[in-house]
């Protein structure tokens, strides 16, 4: 699962609109990543603030 | 579960959401504005820029939230080459710089006046689906659930929507397809009452750097990148460009977003459902400027839901009427918009060079962003030939 570092995320939601899988939601100030997510990694390339990281072992 | 009932529920209260929401309540609807936020318009997500001729066909220009004017566009290739539009003529995201905080709760509120419910800090957390088609929300306000059934269903739930998937519509974006954006606003420095646009890769690898005036020395400056581009983030990048080029600059606020740049969905409705707005994807892919089109938007989907309700068809038939009348309003240059960012994505910072240089001294001052596209074709013919069908009308 993708991992969200709170302390950087700026709670835009550009994550959530390229999630293909629908595992990402935005409540108001923080991100829900749902048990769904595939860790693809496609969200961590869009975040403004490099926010969002694969768990160690998926990144590329 | 408690169960409530309107005509229209619209889920988001941007400036898409509200504008339906109002033009809805206008036609006699009993609507519902749900917004997630606490406080709607907060935080915000944008440049701030607005056409001053797209505004005004929506609200009166009211100074509590224009932060600044602006007298023209001037675009800055990447050797400093500066092409200079005036304010008429220069695309959709010149003319006032919105406080977009005071700005959103303006038009909410203008939404309320018109007799729609306002809800904030509530959240919807799915649809009401029978027989395939859209009966409502199920909405979550402070820890409670409740359904809310309505004949239509408007979704102005911005970039990161929802409605649209659960409705079965794939709005998911490519990391092509989206701009990935931080903005800071920045104070003590000289400010031009122009909107600057800077472009090339040592700016932005894919996009550009914003400077819009917002009044006392300060400026919105921004950056948009594609979420496809590798290496450093947008706020990085950003860092970079400010620090140098206004080192004595100081920050007052940081702004992160995504700005669809896909050009529209292929079909923005289903029955009992429609989307507005950054949520069906109406964004201008060149220009990233948004927000009237969502206001053209959101005031055809509150007059389309009214005449549907009205006649007790809300099929997508009858929805269609949403989707060929936004559609020929904005269609064709959203498609012109895609086909030209499409094209200058492969333009080097030479060749942006030399197409700023091939226009200097002709005077592109009172030229549209179109035509000055136009002009540049003429004196570049072979570098600009893939983009010659935007010019067939």
């Amino acid at each position: 699962m993708i991992s969200v570092n709170r302390y950087k995320c700026g709670y835009c939601g550009a994550c959530v609109a390229v999630c293909p899988v629908g595992s990402l939601e935005l409540v108001e100030s923080w991100l829900e990543v749902s048990d769904s997510c595939k860790s693809c990694g496609i969200c961590t390339g869009v975040c403004p603030v490099g926010a969002l990281e694969l768990p160690v072992g998926r990144r590329a | 579960l408690k169960t409530e009932y309107f005509d229209l529920v619209v889920v988001g209260a941007g400036p898409a959401g509200s504008i339906t929401a109002r033009t809805a309540a206008l036609a006699g609807l009993d609507v519902l504005l749900v917004e997630k936020r606490q406080e709607i318009g907060d935080p915000v997500r944008c440049a701030e820029g607005v056409s001053k001729e797209g505004l005004c066909r929506h609200v009166s220009p009211d100074s509590r939230w224009i932060s600044a004017e602006v007298r023209g566009s001037r675009l800055f290739a990447p050797n400093g080459l500066c092409v200079e539009m005036s304010e008429e003529m220069s695309g959709s995201e010149v003319g006032y710089v919105l406080e977009r905080k005071v700005f959103d709760r303006m038009l909410a509120q203008e939404a309320a006046k018109a007799g729609a419910e306002v809800r904030v800090k509530t959240r919807a957390t799915g649809l009401l689906m029978e027989d395939g088609q859209v009966r409502g929300v199920r909405i979550m306000h402070l820890g409670e659930t409740r359904d809310i059934r309505a004949r239509v269903v408007v979704g102005a739930d911005g970039v990161e929507s929802k409605i649209g998937r659960w409705a079965g519509i794939d709005t998911t974006l490519r990391p092509d397809e989206i701009e990935s954006c931080a903005q800071f606003l920045v104070s003590n420095i000289e400010v031009s009452d122009y909107s600057e646009f800077y472009l090339g890769k040592n700016v932005s690898p894919s996009g550009y750097v914003w400077v819009f005036p917002k009044g006392e020395n300060c400026a919105n400056i921004g950056i948009g990148m594609l979420g496809s581009s590798p290496g450093r983030n947008a706020v990085s990048l950003l860092q970079r460009f400010v620090a140098k080029k206004y080192p004595r600059g100081k920050i007052l606020e940081m702004v992160v977003g995504g700005v669809p740049v896909s050009g529209p969905l292929e079909s923005c409705i289903r029955d009992g459902l429609m989307l507005v707005g950054d949520a069906a994807r109406q964004s201008d892919p060149l220009t990233g400027g948004g927000i009237i089109n969502a206001m053209d938007a959101g005031k055809i989907a509150g007059e389309v839901a009214a005449e549907a309700i009205k006649t007790g068809d809300t099929t997508t038939e009858s929805l269609r009427r949403y989707e060929e009348r936004w559609r020929a309003g904005m269609g064709a240059e959203l498609q012109r918009s895609l086909t030209v960012k499409n094209f200058f994505l492969k333009l080097t910072d030479n060749d942006l060079n030399n197409l700023a240089s091939s226009i200097q001294g002709m005077d592109v001052s009172k030229m549209t962003l179109f035509s000055l596209l136009k002009a540049l074709f003429k004196a570049n013919p072979r570098l600009l030939w893939e983009i010659r069908g935007i010019f067939k009308s």
